[in-house]
């Protein structure tokens, strides 16, 4: 059976990691309420606007339910605006963020949108994601890991993709690429075995 | 995702600093406009307004000098919002700000381009600068949006690199109407289009006023090569709503916001809406504690010459 796995859908590009999920071998389920949180496997916290989302979570009551679903153990990817949500702080506009994830966001960090690049991840990158092409749109950057904190994959020297046990985030967008290879982190079908094993059961 | 076959297209940017937009940067214009999906871009004149759009979950904001109601209203030519309201609403707020030129003015572009708006409106709404020619968008780093009221005018729109779509509907009415109206002109013409055998697509292309290789990728995906957003005349919860049913990714709202009794109330219930268009119960509680909607007009008081959406072709 294939994993069921979760995809935040307030606002911004949720269909492209449903595309992107389906590409790697899972079955997306959009969630918009708490309960919909039932009987997933995984969660992603797609790209878009951090404060729409933000805003959007609170009015639904997600904080608490997300939290909770990661910390019993299921695996979580954040993308770029879900990079911002699942960091432990948030610099230049603040958002309330989940904590989940030993690091500081910067918002904004690269610029406006004429800042935004395509880049490829620097040499020495976790195995399995070498030459891996990065799309970055009014990106964050990501700023004093904790000890907990693996950096998977780095671009001019800053980590962009980063792994604490299995929650994961990204600054740039996966989801935009034809490469599964994140999302095939996030599935556990690469570097996860533990949360292979909990796909499994 | 098929939106980045069309990249190899783009001749955008200056192609300084190779990785750095240049030749991706169609990807990353159509990129942004991922983003947005979902969401709601607020029409904003000052910066005070910006930081209202922003609290109630804007997911972007549109930066001009007179909303399309009172730009209606008092006549005159309508240009690019003044530089310094712009600077002031990029300082307050962390969304993409937007902002519109008029057609075919490719230095109100320039301009907007230096500023690092985050998206430019090249916009009916505004007085057209030039009555023949669009601005051509590939040569330019940031990314446009464009009016369109039926699957040609989108199309010929993407083809001078317009990297999001917003069908036109009729800004400052208050009145949905147009915006129905070319929302289903442009779906049903997709529609159309993927029932249409291979060899009579260039019949097809030369009706639509439209290149053959973009009527192709219709036909074949079934959707526009760029996000297909909807504006014009969405001024309460349900009007947002009923854009998504029909097929928008997002809207924009105008006049509808800040020229109703409580911009703040009314903002958030038009987000909510957006979010929760499938969910009736939802948008049932959008509706509430909203007080007066903006005041709408009758199409059929509005002579030709009134009609923003005629502008443009």
């Amino acid at each position: 059976m294939s994993a069921r796995v979760g995809v935040l859908a307030i606002q911004g590009d949720f269909e492209a990691h449903a595309r992107a999920l389906a590409r790697a071998g899972a079955e997306a389920v959009l969630v918009r309420d708490p309960k919909e949180l039932d009987g997933l496997d995984a969660l992603v916290l797609p790209g878009g606007e951090s404060t729409t989302i933000a805003k959007g979570m609170e009015r639904l009551a997600l904080y608490e339910p997300v939290r909770a679903f990661v910390e019993s153990g299921h695996p979580v990817l954040g993308t770029c605006a879900g990079a911002i949500l699942l960091a432990r702080a948030v610099e230049n506009h603040p958002v309330r963020s989940l904590g989940l994830v030993d690091v500081t966001a910067v918002r904004n960090a690269y610029g406006t949108q004429v800042d935004s690049f395509v880049a490829c991840v620097d040499a020495g990158a976790a195995p399995g994601l070498e030459g891996l092409r990065c799309v970055f749109i009014r990106a964050p950057r990501l700023r004093d890991p904790g000890p907990g904190v693996e950096v998977l994959a780095r671009v001019d020297g800053e980590p962009v993709l980063i792994r604490q046990g299995n929650r994961f985030a990204a600054t740039f967008h996966p989801e935009l690429t034809d490469d599964a290879r994140v999302h095939a982190l996030l599935l556990g079908g690469m570097r996860t075995p533990g949360a292979a094993r909990r796909l499994a059961r | 995702m098929a939106h980045h076959k069309y990249d190899e297209r783009s001749k955008g940017g200056n192609g300084s600093g190779a990785e750095r937009v240049g030749a991706k940067a169609f990807e990353l214009k159509v990129g942004l406009a991922e983003m947005l999906k979902g969401g709601v871009i607020m029409d904003v004149t000052t910066a005070e307004q910006a930081k209202i759009a922003e609290d109630a979950g804007a997911c972007a904001v549109m930066a001009l000098e007179r909303v399309p109601a009172d730009i209606r209203k008092e006549g005159g030519v309508a240009r690019m919002t003044a530089v310094e309201v712009i600077e002031q609403i990029q300082r307050v707020v962390s969304i993409p700000v937007m902002a519109k030129v008029r057609i075919g003015h490719l230095m109100e572009a320039r301009v907007l381009e230096s500023l690092g708006v985050d998206f430019i409106d090249e916009s009916e709404v505004l007085t057209p600068a030039d009555e023949e020619h669009h601005v051509w968008k590939h040569d330019f780093k940031s990314p446009f949006v464009c009016g369109a009221r039926n699957l040609g005018e989108a199309l010929r729109r993407i083809a001078e690199g317009a990297a999001m779509i917003r069908t036109k509907g009729e800004a400052g009415s208050g009145n949905i109407v147009e915006a129905v109206r070319h929302l289903r002109a442009v779906n049903g013409q997709i529609r159309a289009l993927t029932t249409t055998s291979p060899e009579e697509l260039p019949a097809r292309a030369k009706e639509l006023q439209a290149p053959l290789d973009l009527v192709r990728f219709v036909a074949e995906h079934g959707r526009l090569p760029v996000p297909n957003f909807a504006a014009g005349g969405i001024a309460t919860p349900p009007d947002a709503a009923l854009c998504r049913a029909l097929g928008a990714e997002a809207v924009f709202v105008g006049s509808g916001i800040f020229k109703s009794a409580d911009p703040e109330a009314r903002a958030r219930a038009v987000v909510r809406a957006c979010t929760h268009w499938d969910d009736p119960k939802q948008v049932l509680e959008a509706c509430r504690g909203l007080g007066k909607a903006m005041d709408g007009i009758e199409m059929s008081t509005l002579g030709d010459a009134e009609r923003l959406a005629n502008r443009g072709w």
